[in-house]
């Protein structure tokens, strides 16, 4: 005789089960299924590309109305099961009528997690669970507006990022500081933030969600804890799930969090199963699609009568459907002193993969941008198998240990056109290989001219190149960058981007993490290396002295003969009596040879013996002057005529405005040195205008202009921008050498880095932009709180006092034989 | 024979040379720079470029090499040779360390100001 088989839910796991039962005992059940959805079966983890219009509602059917009639299962779509009676063996449904069963299995699945604020049951406020969900944000999508998706875990992301691509304004709020913190380290939660910025998403962390406020009967958007509101058209509530175990707990089945269930997948009651999100197994509850197939195989076997089989629980993957963003997570990845971790980071590419490993063993694993290795590394995390003799190479995958190689273009190639490249400028697959048809491009910037794709951030760069090597073959040259040095492939800007993406912060550091070919560097890169650090983590790096060329080493000027040059600080070019009797002394004392006027309005002493530093520097530091930096690729001079103090045509205080400038900007390091200057009058005495900062005084107020020289190359200053006050100038001048520390290359002068990053994006980012130069000014402000030490004075106090003085002093009978 | 008793001259403590740095012996003939490579190892080489005799100790030590000062000539500190298309050399002390000191080859130090 036929057993009876009932299952209550239609969803993955039901299907699961029954799609392993029929495969083993076709006829030994006669099946009845209730689904309170009205349609058949359906893949819900692909509902996000339903949203998003990847994927039509066809396309992620798993169990059709053939199947069921094929398999003899009574479905009773849109019908729920309202009681059991495990004494009668009945069920009720919602139509009354009852239903008898043998076995029973309950797959009623989870419900979404709705946080108790006011307004949640307004119109216009919605989950994402299942079809009916998404078809609701999809009307809501096609009146456009914005949408508000509270969470940030792995609903809330793909429900954003569908609703971004049907072109609503979205914004996601997230209680934690970091998007999926279960799933996520911080680093690739950081970078996930990013690519939903970019895919036109606003993330907001750190953001309690107070109500849900209402506009004509509608949500209308949500208020925050800390005041903020929020307008939305749609609320997508993303906060998690609950097991559904209502209907098990009213029929009596142990029920904690979810229906209990033992090893077998049985429940209290021997007869009735549960599998999926409404179960609990050893006080776990699971809401990914792994662990209720684990379940369903043991169920079937159960119903097969098969013994063998049972459910031990699950290790998790996770994975981000989300086109474009590339992201796995498994195991267990927290940081604990008996672990150990190998992360490999490549900023450009955003690539971050971090293994966690315990006793040998690989326990966690997050990938973010390159997830190929996810199942591999999924597998050793379940296996457990010790992993020391492939640890070396383990973070490069499978490749490397051995298995099948892959094709570096494969996964470019397996993204459809529509699949957007250049998150900056929204530039698809497509648009990038008809651009290169048309108009005949074969390299990365011809695509960047005709399509903008990689012209603003690059991170892209990669898989535009990619793109060009698929259409063009071998016709496709990758362009060449200018390497830093011979020691790295890299160039100074990609160097720089990954300084502070990976957030290294030591020399040794970045030649590990960058891949240097060099032991310790040479005397290119090293100089370059130690100012990107300086100027990147102001608080934070040590300044490497052995980095430094020479004569920032020692805070003086080599010369020929090897001896050195002395100049000290007048601000301004202003001296006094004292400080020139004080200067006429050290050079009668050290017996000095020259004495020379510079072109920076201030004293040169030249043929200093290295020894004599140190004591030269305090004579000159009891007379109140400090170095002038002459030697530095840094603030040299701000050279100034007399202004309104003196001088019958002056505007304004030329001399104080130099000063206070000089005062204020000495001390920083720059990538090539910059000279200042601020003339009283357009009759421009103090030669303003071929100076790297020039300011001429008028009438009304300030003229800032930049990017000149009177070098090797000659150039007259480009106008900046006029502000009326002493104030704004300070600001607009310290935002612009920031601006300039940031984005210089190391050596580049700032007329060469004004060519060619472009004058316009330099004033836009220091002139018309506020905020922007406020935030500039803010940093250069930080960083000279570190920098403003006078290195002669802490070189006079006994500082790298090895670099002035002989190891040994051999006397004549020692040397001779 | 040798006026005193050791051919090998103290001259100071591995760890008085900065790593990655260099230190000068000063010897009357002339300048000895002594320098420290990343791996701690230690050379001696007279501190005159064979280009235009610039001071090597004040160079960039990096690898097993300076570069010099002047003029970025890169000098090979186990050979004293320049490196690359420039040709020179710069001679050579021959050391040894002991206990954690540096002693210099007393009967090679005329040499290398020859």
């Amino acid at each position: 005789m036929t057993e009876k088989l009932v299952v209550i839910g239609n969803g993955m796991a039901a299907g699961r089960v029954l799609d392993n039962v029929f495969e083993t005992a076709p006829d030994r059940y006669a099946v009845t299924v209730f689904g309170a959805e009205p349609r058949v079966n359906y893949n819900r983890i692909l509902l996000s590309p339903v949203l998003s219009g990847e994927k039509a509602f066809e396309d992620i059917v798993t169990h059709d109305d053939a199947w069921y009639a094929a398999n003899g299962v009574n479905l009773r779509k849109g019908v729920n099961v309202v009681a059991v009676d495990r004494a009668a063996k009945t069920v009720t449904d919602s139509t009354g009528a009852v239903t008898k069963y043998d076995k029973l299995l309950v797959a009623t699945g989870s419900n979404p997690f709705i946080i108790p604020i006011p307004g949640v049951n307004l119109p216009g406020v919605v989950t994402y669970r299942d079809l009916d969900d998404v078809n609701a944000m999809l009307a809501a999508a096609e009146k456009g507006g914005h949408a508000v998706v509270i969470g940030g875990g792995l609903l809330g992301l793909e429900a954003a990022a569908g609703l971004a691509v049907r072109g609503m304004k979205v914004s996601v709020v997230h209680l934690m500081p970091t998007l999926m913190e279960r799933q996520l380290d911080a680093a690739a939660g950081y970078l996930l933030q990013g690519a939903m910025e970019a895919r036109n998403v606003d993330v907001i962390t750190k953001a309690n969600t107070k109500a849900i406020f209402e506009q004509d009967g509608r949500a209308a958007g949500v208020l925050l804890d800390d005041g903020r509101t929020l307008p939305a058209d749609l609320v997508v509530m993303a906060v998690g799930i609950r097991p559904n175990a209502s209907l098990g707990k009213d029929a009596g089945l142990a029920v904690n969090r979810g229906i209990i269930v033992d090893d077998e997948m049985r429940t209290s009651d021997a007869d009735v199963f549960a599998v999926g999100e409404c179960v609990e197994h050893r006080g776990q509850c699971y809401g990914l699609v792994a662990p209720l197939f684990e379940m369903a195989k043991v169920i079937a076997a159960r119903l097969t009568d098969d013994p063998a089989p049972r459910y031990e629980g699950s290790f998790l993957s996770t994975k981000l459907k989300v086109t474009g963003v590339d992201l796995f997570s498994a195991g267990d990845f927290a940081d604990g002193p008996d672990r150990d971790e190998i992360v490999l980071r490549d900023a450009a590419r955003g690539v971050y993969k971090r293994l966690v490993l315990k006793d040998n063993t690989l326990i966690g694993a997050v990938m973010y941008g390159d997830t190929a290795d996810g199942s591999y590394f999924f597998e050793l995390v379940k296996s457990g198998e010790d992993v020391s003799d492939i640890r070396d190479t383990l973070i490069f995958g499978r490749t490397f240990a051995g298995g099948a190689s892959a094709d570096p273009n494969a996964a470019v190639a397996g993204l459809p056109a529509s699949a957007e490249i250049c998150g900056c400028n929204g530039v698809c697959k497509g648009t990038i290989i008809d651009a290169i048809g048309a108009k005949g491009l074969t390299d990365i910037n011809g695509v960047r001219a005709h399509t903008k794709a990689s012209a603003s951030c690059g991170s892209c760069t990669g898989l535009v190149e990619q793109i060009l090597a698929m259409t063009l073959g071998d016709g496709f040259q990758k362009a060449k960058v200018e390497p830093m040095c011979g020691c790295t492939d890299l160039g100074h800007d990609d160097v720089r981007r990954l300084i502070v993406a990976k957030e290294l912060k030591s020399i040794p550091q970045v030649m590990q993490e960058l891949e240097w070919k060099t032991s310790c560097g040479c005397a290119k890169c090293r100089p370059a290396l130690n100012y990107y650090l300086l100027c990147d983590w102001p608080q934070e790096y040590t300044d490497d002295s052995q980095s430094r060329f020479i004569n920032e080493r020692v805070h003086a000027n080599i010369q020929k003969d090897g001896t050195y040059s002395v100049v000290p600080r007048m601000w301004g070019g202003m001296t006094s009596p004292s400080e020139l009797r004080a200067i006429a002394d050290v050079a009668d004392k050290f017996a000095i040879p020259a004495v020379k006027v510079t072109g920076g309005q201030r004293i040169d002493l030249l043929g200093v013996k290295k020894e004599d530093l140190p004591a030269v520097w305090a004579d000159l530091n009891n007379a109140g002057m400090v170095s002038g930096h002459a030697y530095a690729k840094g603030l040299r001079t701000v050279k100034t005529c007399v202004g309104t103090d003196w001088c019958r045509f002056g505007t304004q205080d030329s001399t104080g405005l130099g000063i206070k400038i000089e005062k204020f900007m000495w001390g920083s390091w720059t990538p090539a040195k910059v000279k200042m200057a601020v003339s009283g009058c357009p009759r421009n005495c103090a030669e303003a205008t071929c100076k790297d900062v020039g300011v001429i005084c008028v009438e009304s107020g300030y003229e800032i202009s930049f990017a000149g020289a009177a070098g090797l190359h000659v150039r007259q200053t480009e106008f900046l921008c006029k502000v009326a006050t002493e104030d704004e100038c300070m600001e607009t001048i310290a935002a612009l050498t920031q601006l300039y520390r940031e984005q210089g290359r190391y050596l580049e002068r700032m007329y060469k880095w004004s060519v060619r990053v472009g004058i316009e994006s330099i004033r836009a980012a220091v002139v018309d932009d506020a905020a922007k130069r406020r935030m500039l000014y803010a940093r250069f402000v930080l960083s000279q709180k570190t920098a403003q030490i006078d290195p002669w004075a802490e070189r006079v106090a006994g500082k790298e006092a090895y670099e002035f003085a002989p190891i040994r002093q051999l006397d004549l009978a020692e040397a001779a034989e | 024979m040798t006026m005193h008793m050791n051919d090998w001259i103290d001259v100071g403590a591995v760890d008085d040379v900065p790593v990655r740095g260099s230190r000068i012996v000063r010897a009357p003939e002339g300048d000895i720079a002594i320098f420290k490579a990343a791996d701690g190892e230690v050379f001696a080489l007279r501190d005159k470029c064979p280009h235009k005799g610039g001071p090597l100790s004040q160079g960039i030590v990096h690898g097993r090499s300076v570069t010099c000062p002047l003029h970025n000539w890169i000098i090979d500190l186990e050979t004293g040779e320049a490196m690359g298309a420039d040709h020179g050399c710069s001679n050579v002390v021959a050391l040894k360390v002991q206990d954690g000191r540096i002693f210099m080859d007393a009967r090679r130090l005329a040499a290398a100001f020859a």
